[in-house]
């Protein structure tokens, strides 16, 4: 984090509101040279890159996260003070670039006047004016140049093909020469920015809040410390979640605040009415207006929002989503799982046999395959996110489904953490930043592992396809299919409900309220879609990755020792037996020598052993020791039960959850008195333990890092295995009662 | 004074008085629902339960419950 060290170029800050085309801005302007971190503290991810300026100078621009205004309450809102002013950690910058959206002038200019007031050299980079004159519109850039103090340059982050003009304005700015051409600013002020006349009383508060700023945030400048002031009245309150506030400053205004109020005013409404008086003012010298015209983006709602049309055509949208995901990522995976086994052939073909060549493809190899197998859903899941965020379409996802959401104690911005659950619960849980409150995020957080993500789907194949017949109900119906929708259902109400009972009982109280803007619907910018794509990708991957590796190898450890020699010295002598057989034989003896050795082995070790040991437990369930060691393998990552079940029947390792042999494995085991262990009744408590109970390493730790907390995660385990319990043995109690 | 929520889709309203919980009315009036400023009432969204709102010239849903933070005068 620290860039002061490691970097001595420039530092620019690219700020603006949300949906002002910053970040395809900002894209344009790095292109590929990214670096994402986390900023210190809290879970939003820092992006910043590298920008050559004409003259040659390489700078470092920051992408400031999208704010209407500075003033906070959260400490994700806090950042974008932080960034932009560069206190509390954050390095100051020399220069800030900040992307209005011409078309949303006056609301945008709201955020400007709170930049400028910092003193910084600004640059504005006016987006959209294309647009504007689509409509018959205009901007004065000469007047907004003279009424700001600042550079203004007309952009298209979208279509313009060099940003040259604007990158000489931040040189510019950069080398202290940063005013605006012209006659200098009548006023006389010593300020950059703009000045605006306020009620005396506030400006008597002002000065008094101004005089507990501190040196290091006002670098001894009367402006700067000012509008430090503003920010603290407008931000401090008695419970908010801000972090970097100095407490003289926050006793300061707090009790600043409280007189004015005391008195009858509003120290809010006076500073935020003072802002728009300065814009309305300026407005009508700054655009040049022809008669307001309904726009392309309300057309285009009047069918999308529309009461039943447009709710048909989302449902059709959601259709082709998860098609996607469950049919087109198929060949992918494929595809992925082939180059695994690959490697894992190649290393042992490599290494020389023995516990180091079953260690490496065991368990790193089939680790990392295990962490790579569900990158091809992940990347077709954030190439729809991202394309319904870059064309405005997520807003209104948000919108229809608010109402739903809301009914269960959820915001209709959990929608897409939700929808991603149905991939992997991983980045998911990543998703839920863009969320305001902390009680919606944690809310949210808790409900998503309930989705049916893409680890339980081989497990459900396996089961299904081993215990109940394809054979087609009611003339078209496949049992099969019906069973495999029922669970996707399944897992869905339960999240849903699960979420309306934790916001009556744990989360009691209010959400926040919404405000949801609708931004103007654009066509996609496919780098910046891309680009998304792969900036989730990357921190799935870091969130991810490690943690599902580590499982794996661990699991490995646990399910292949201690080493059995009574077992391994019984294998040995029915290999030397084998040799006397007749060579048509050898092989097939010889094989099914060594899936009894590893069958042994694995009762044995300690998995095995942990499996027999918690079969009282599972038993009531209808599960015996041996799906208790299934069950232990399926904690790493839910997904390894097919193999380990491979390796319990003494099939061997390699097995996928179409492998007939595994089926008929699984239908063919019996208790010790004959009787069945799978029945379709033991199949369904099974399904319905794996679609509740939470098996995932990765998730766990994906919301230890988010709460920055043990206990989150650990309450998460808890209410999800004892949900999943309950559940399997209702299922199967209930099943034996009713004689099934 | 009325609610938004009485008013038919497409008319417009100056705004009284901003109320609500502090943060929620601050975020309001940053957004531009400032006391004197006219908003436009564009569409209801039946199943949302929402009121999409035109306010300087952007577009903002809020709920119909939470949108009684507004005092509109129709116009």
């Amino acid at each position: 984090m620290d860039a002061s060290s490691t970097d001595r170029r420039p530092l620019v800050a690219l700020a603006g509101n949300p949906n002002t085309g910053k970040t395809t801005l900002f894209n344009r302007l790095t292109g590929l040279r990214q670096k994402v971190g986390n900023y210190a503290g809290v879970t939003v991810e820092r992006v910043a890159g590298e920008c050559a300026l004409p003259g040659g100078t390489k700078v470092q621009l920051l992408d400031v996260p999208g704010a209407y205004s500075l003033a906070a309450r959260s400490r994700e809102e806090e950042l974008a003070l932080q960034c932009v002013a560069g206190v509390a950690g954050e390095p100051r910058p020399d220069a800030i670039v900040l992307v209005l959206d011409a078309t949303q002038l006056s609301r945008n200019l709201y955020l400007a006047l709170q930049v400028l007031e910092l003193g910084t050299p600004v640059v504005v980079a006016l987006n959209m004016a294309d647009q504007l004159a689509k409509r018959g519109e205009r901007v004065d850039v000469a007047a907004l140049e003279r009424e700001l103090g600042a550079r203004v340059v007309l952009v298209s982050a979208l279509h313009d093909r060099d940003f040259t003009s604007l990158l000489e304005c931040v040189a510019e700015a950069l080398a202290g020469d940063g005013g605006p051409k012209g006659e200098g600013r009548q006023d006389g002020n010593d300020a950059r920015s703009p000045r605006r006349a306020l009620p005396r009383e506030l400006e008597a508060d002002l000065a008094q809040v101004a005089r507990c700023v501190p040196e290091s945030w006002s670098l001894g400048s009367n402006a700067r410390a000012r509008a430090f002031a503003e920010w603290a009245l407008l931000s401090v309150e008695e419970r908010d979640e801000l972090e970097g506030v100095p407490p003289d400053l926050r006793a300061r205004a707090l009790a600043t605040r409280q007189a004015a109020a005391q008195g009858g005013r509003s120290t809010d409404d006076e500073l935020i009415a003072a802002r728009y008086a300065w814009i309305d003012e300026r407005m009508s010298g700054f655009v040049v207006r022809a008669s307001p015209s309904r726009t392309a983006s309300e057309r285009i709602d009047a069918v999308l929002l529309h009461p039943l049309l447009g709710f048909g055509l989302f449902l059709g949208l959601m259709v082709v989503v998860f098609q996607a995901l469950f049919a087109w990522s198929d060949p992918l995976i494929g595809l992925v799982e082939g180059a695994m086994g690959h490697v894992g052939d190649a290393a042992r073909s490599i290494l020389p046999a023995g516990l180091f060549a079953d260690f490496v493809v065991e368990g790193v190899v089939a680790g990392v395959g295990s962490v790579v197998v569900v990158l091809p859903q992940i990347l077709l899941l954030f190439f729809f996110i991202g394309l319904m965020e870059d064309t405005g379409y997520m807003a209104r996802v948000a919108a229809l489904m608010d109402r739903v959401m809301r009914a269960m104690g959820l915001s209709g911005r959990a929608f897409v953490p939700m929808l991603s659950g149905y991939a992997c619960a991983v980045p998911a849980i990543l998703a839920t930043r863009t969320m305001e409150r902390r009680r919606d995020r944690l809310l949210t957080m808790l409900v998503v592992p309930l989705m049916t993500c893409s680890a339980r789907l081989p497990v459900y194949t396996l089961l299904i396809g081993a215990l109940w017949p394809p054979v087609v109900v009611a003339g078209f119906v496949p049992v099969q299919g019906l069973l495999m929708a029922a669970m996707y259902l399944f897992s869905t109400l339960v999240a849903l409900v699960a979420a309306a009972v934790l916001s009556r009982t744990l989360f009691r109280g209010q959400g926040a309220p919404l405000i949801l803007e609708l931004p103007a619907y654009r066509a996609p910018h496919w780098p910046s879609v891309l680009g998304m794509m792969g900036q989730r990708a990357s921190s799935f991957l870091r969130e991810a990755g490690g943690v599902i590796l580590a499982c794996t190898i661990a699991l490995w450890f646990l399910l292949s020792f201690p080493k059995d020699e009574a077992a391994q010295a019984r294998h040995a002598q029915t290999v030397v037996a084998a040799a006397t057989l007749p060579e048509a034989e050898q092989a097939s003896a010889v094989e099914a020598a060594d899936a009894r050795l590893a069958s042994d082995s694995l009762a044995s070790s300690w998995g095995g052993r942990f499996g027999h040991a918690i079969e009282p437990l599972i038993e009531p369930l209808g599960f015996d020791w041996k799906i208790g060691v299934g069950l232990v393998g399926a904690f790493a990552a839910r997904e390894v039960f097919v193999s380990t079940m491979g390796v319990v029947y003494g099939i061997g390792g390699g097995v996928d959850e179409e492998s007939d042999t595994l089926r008929e494995a699984i239908k063919a085991e019996a208790h010790a008195d004959g009787r069945p262990v799978y029945t379709p009744l033991v199949g369904l408590s099974l399904m319905v333990f794996f679609a509740l109970a939470c098996q995932c390493m990765s998730t766990l730790a994906a919301i230890k890092r988010e709460t920055r907390s043990w206990g989150w995660p650990v309450f998460l385990f808890v209410y999800m295995t004892a949900l999943a319990w309950v559940a399997s043995f209702v299922v199967h109690q209930g099943g034996l009662l009713l004689g099934l | 004074m009325a609610l938004l929520a009485t008013m038919a889709p497409g008319q417009a309203a100056r705004i009284e008085a901003v109320g609500g919980e502090r943060s929620f009315r601050r975020r309001l009036m940053e957004m531009g629902f400032l006391p004197g400023t006219q908003v436009r009432l564009v569409r209801r969204l039946a199943l949302g339960g929402l009121l999409e709102l035109e306010v300087r010239g952007g577009h903002v849903n809020l709920r119909i419950d939470e949108a009684a933070a507004l005092q509109v005068q129709p116009l």
